[in-house]
């Protein structure tokens, strides 16, 4: 029974590690300037995790291989040197990790949430709401209307409250469905909520990030490669949540420039 | 701490007379941690059933699934699940699982049961109360229920209730209004029981230890039983009151989680001033305490039966076991963040809940390569409960693993809310809290019941299911490297479409998987009746419940008051009558 468990056990280990090892399924390419940070940092992370894993169960394996109660009245042995071994193991291999995974894991998680957007970037204004995105440009002027949340009215596509007749700046802001921006240009985005929580996901940029009800959150990145992409809503909204989706666009700046104007012209 | 030798022999209450005090309204502690154990199983049963219902779906979206209309016409039209109805089973099957399983069978279960009888007691300190908590978290689970019957069905905010979807009511969704307050109310009852089984935990613990139970020679698993009772009185004294602020915000026009300015089918809501990632800090401070809640039982158990399978005590002993439980125990009160590090809360708070999230790993390492160093030289007997015990070892190293990934800021942004989580989670508290719970059915199933479980369906029953979650939770890992969102009740996306091949095996993995588990339940019905008749001590083992009879009397030890002359794990003693030294027995060998 003992070999035959040692047997199952290295044939599940092995397999496991293999399909990560491969990458069977994995990340898509990356197409932010943190991203690398944080793939890089995955890739320790695994390092580290996936030699924990092969040599525990590994050496679980083993010793069910060798140490079956056969009968022969052997004595029970102590592992080599007792628990010391193990505690000194687990304290020095475990904080080493911790410690550079710590170090490392800062400054990306900095680079992407503590470090301001640079002052250059492109501000849009998302709202989420059961079961959609809107993306919304300043227009011209540069400036955002304010939201009047009692003038929100999705039938007549009022999806932000805006109050054109009263508030200047709101006059000329554009409203979208989906998010198209420039490549290589830093992009701010500040999140909100009309009503419950989402979330906002695109697997390629490396971001994910609530929308809170209540508070408006800053996000910023910079796309390094054109295409269209999907964001997906990450937090359970309601009935629709697996259907909340919405398409990034990433252009040329001189696209982009047409596309803007093209809106701006609607 | 008083010597207790004369206060343990006082009984508090006479055998009782008649089925219904017996069997039902009974004080002893053994029947009570039989409820117990048997409204898991219930539990269990439904909740399993649903996440067969849910795999289906997740694999065949479009096929139906026969008879599931007559549970719910509007939710399963024709046998097809609605994407709410699929929220609403995924919100009951992780609060059934959380709650009244992983919180109760190893803790409530086998702790009512053994605890008194490990430490050579009669009953738990407050047997009255004792009865109370059960019978409230019998209405508490009665409650949770109650929501699949009524018109607008469970929930769908999913077993964590975020608000403010589980505080606005059922604009916000079907299930929202009444089946919400239903499920609050539920989870409220609850943590009233478990409030109050911690605290005769505790009691029992401290106070009604026989002549001879020291602190030391207290067995791995009333030590594990004893921290989670701690943990149990802290963490849902904070559930409690969250809960009954939840319900405040849906009948008393409160806004304690709901902030101003929100618009539902255009219509501005009438609240203002409430803070939602409020009750995210209230509902994770509760809830991760509460993963060490369903795990630290399913650890002592898992050590108990080590022991006697190996042969020797644990590497390490009571000492270092403790010491990292109690570790673990305490950590666990500082990294409730983790769980929020893309919520929305201050950045550099997600900094400092990474920190204890990442040591806590090493308590979590040293035990488990004490449990790798006890096979190391050891005599295993390869029966049910030790088959279960090493392949909890093996599980709970690989969901732990995964762990290091999340605990990291930085990675979380990319793995949250996938099934990266999903496989993490159900590795390391579900399938190993799963398994510490087989591993004591099998183990104490003799003593329980007088009767032996079945061996050979008991090892059909191991391989399949050690084999099953392998081939379930691993292919979770890969496709939320992938990118594959959790909670969604269809795969629609361009990028998930190509991953519904992976969930068919996981769904198939996971039917082959179940119907392992009907064995385990035939196996067990079938043995408490027909099983071959248990000695008093069937695995040799050592302590304090192995040196009474099968099943034990009412007062468990007939009149009898133990004395403990001897650590609880002396085992492989070579000169020992066997190869090991029974904790009461009064012999004295060179060794101990």
């Amino acid at each position: 029974m003992g070999k035959f468990f040692a047997i199952v056990l290295t044939v599940i280990t092995l397999v496991s590690a293999s399909i990560f090892a491969m990458h069977t399924w994995w990340m898509p390419v990356d197409i932010s300037v943190h991203g690398p940070a944080l793939d890089k940092q995955f890739g320790e992370t695994l390092m580290g995790t996936g030699f924990g894993f092969l040599v525990a169960q590994l050496s679980l394996a083993y010793f069910l291989w060798k140490f079956a109660d056969k009968g022969d009245g052997r004595k029970v042995r102590e592992f080599p040197g007792g628990p010391k071994v193990t505690i000194i193991t687990a304290v020095v291999l475990v904080g080493l990790e911790i410690l550079a995974l710590s170090f490392v894991g800062q400054k990306a998680w900095a680079s992407v949430n503590l470090d301001p957007a640079p002052p250059n970037a492109m501000h849009i204004d998302v709202q989420a709401e059961q079961f959609a995105f809107y993306f919304r440009y300043a227009g011209p002027d540069g400036q955002f209307g304010t939201i009047h949340p009692e003038k929100i009215n999705d039938g007549s596509g009022n999806y932000f409250g805006l109050d054109p007749e009263n508030d200047i700046p709101a006059r000329d802001d554009i409203v979208v469905g989906s998010l198209t921006i420039p490549v290589n240009q830093p992009i701010l985005l500040t999140i909100h909520s009309k009503d419950v929580g989402h979330s906002i996901y695109v697997r390629e940029l490396r971001i994910q990030q609530d929308f809170v009800p209540g508070i408006v959150i800053p996000v910023h990145f910079t796309a390094t490669q054109t295409g269209k992409f999907e964001i997906v809503c990450t937090q359970l909204c309601g009935l629709g949540h697996y259907n909340m989706k919405a398409y990034l666009e990433v252009l040329p700046q001189d696209q982009f420039d047409q596309w803007l104007k093209s809106q701006a012209g609607q | 701490m008083h010597d207790t030798s004369d206060q343990a022999a006082v009984h508090h209450h006479a055998p009782p007379k008649g089925f219904l005090w017996t069997h039902v309204f009974s004080l002893d502690h053994k029947v009570i941690g039989k409820q117990y154990y048997f409204l898991s199983l219930a539990a269990v049963v439904i909740g399993m059933v649903l996440s067969w219902i849910m795999r289906f779906h997740l694999a065949w979206a479009a096929a139906a699934i026969p008879g599931l209309q007559h549970l719910s016409q509007v939710g399963a039209p024709g046998g097809i699940l609605t994407p709410e109805y699929y929220l609403s089973l995924l919100t009951l099957h992780g609060t059934l699982m959380v709650f009244f399983v992983l919180t109760t069978a190893p803790q409530a279960g086998f702790g009512n049961y053994f605890l008194p009888i490990q430490i050579g007691a009669e009953d738990m300190a407050f047997p009255r109360l004792n009865m109370l908590s059960f019978w409230v978290t019998f209405v508490g689970f009665v409650t949770l229920v109650s929501t699949l019957f009524i018109s607008d069905g469970p929930p769908i905010s999913g077993w964590t209730a975020y608000a403010p979807l589980s505080a606005l009511g059922s604009d916000a969704g079907p299930g929202l209004g009444r089946g919400q307050i239903l499920w609050v109310i539920s989870i409220g009852i609850f943590c009233i029981g478990s409030l109050l089984g911690a605290l005769n935990f505790i009691a029992t613990t401290l106070d009604l230890r026989c002549k001879g139970m020291t602190l030391a020679r207290m067995p791995y698993t009333v030590w594990a039983w004893f921290i989670t009772a701690v943990l149990g009185l802290l963490a849902f004294a904070v559930l409690l009151p969250a809960c009954v602020l939840l319900v405040l915000d849906h009948v008393g026009g409160t806004s304690f989680f709901i902030p101003g300015g929100l618009v539902l089918s255009d219509k501005l809501q009438p609240h203002s001033g409430g803070s939602t990632l409020l009750w995210q800090h209230m509902f994770w401070f509760f809830g991760h305490p509460e993963v060490y809640i369903a795990i630290i039982p399913g650890i002592g158990i898992t050590s108990h039966i080590l022991a006697s399978t190996a042969r020797k005590p644990l590497l390490g002993g009571s000492r270092v076991l403790v010491g990292c439980m109690v570790a673990i125990a305490f950590l666990s009160f500082t990294v409730w963040g983790h769980h929020m590090f893309i919520s929305g809360m201050n950045p550099f708070s997600s900094l400092l809940f990474s920190v204890p999230t990442l040591i806590i790993t090493i308590p979590a390492s040293i035990i488990s390569l004490n449990w790798i160093g006890t096979v190391f030289g050891a005599r295993l007997r390869f029966h049910t409960p030790g088959l279960f015990a090493i392949g909890f070892i093996s599980v709970f190293v690989t969901g732990g693993l995964s762990g290091f990934f999340l605990a990291q800021p930085s990675l979380d942004i990319y793995l949250h809310a996938t099934y990266f989580v999903v496989g993490h989670f159900h590795m390391v508290m579900g399938v190993a809290a799963i398994f510490g719970m087989f591993a004591g059915t099998y183990f104490w199933f003799p003593k329980m019941f007088g009767r032996m479980m079945n061996e050979t369906l008991g090892k059909i029953h191991f391989w399949v299911t050690f084999v099953g979650v392998y081939c379930i939770f691993m292919p979770m890992h890969y496709i939320g490297l992938a990118g594959n969102v959790r909670r969604y009740s269809a795969f629609v996306d361009d990028y998930l479409i190509p991953l519904i091949p992976v969930h068919k095996f996981i769904t198939i993995a996971a039917f082959v998987t179940g119907a392992a588990q009907l064995l385990f339940l035939c196996n067990l019905f079938w043995s408490m009746y027909r099983g071959k008749k248990a000695e008093e001590n069937p695995w040799d083992s050592t302590t304090l419940e192995w040196t009474i009879p099968s099943p034990p009397p009412f007062d468990n030890f007939g009149g009898r008051h133990p004395i403990v002359y001897h650590d609880p794990y002396e085992l492989g003693v070579e000169g020992a009558k066997g190869d090991y030294v029974m904790q009461d027995s009064p012999e004295k060998l060179a060794q101990s």
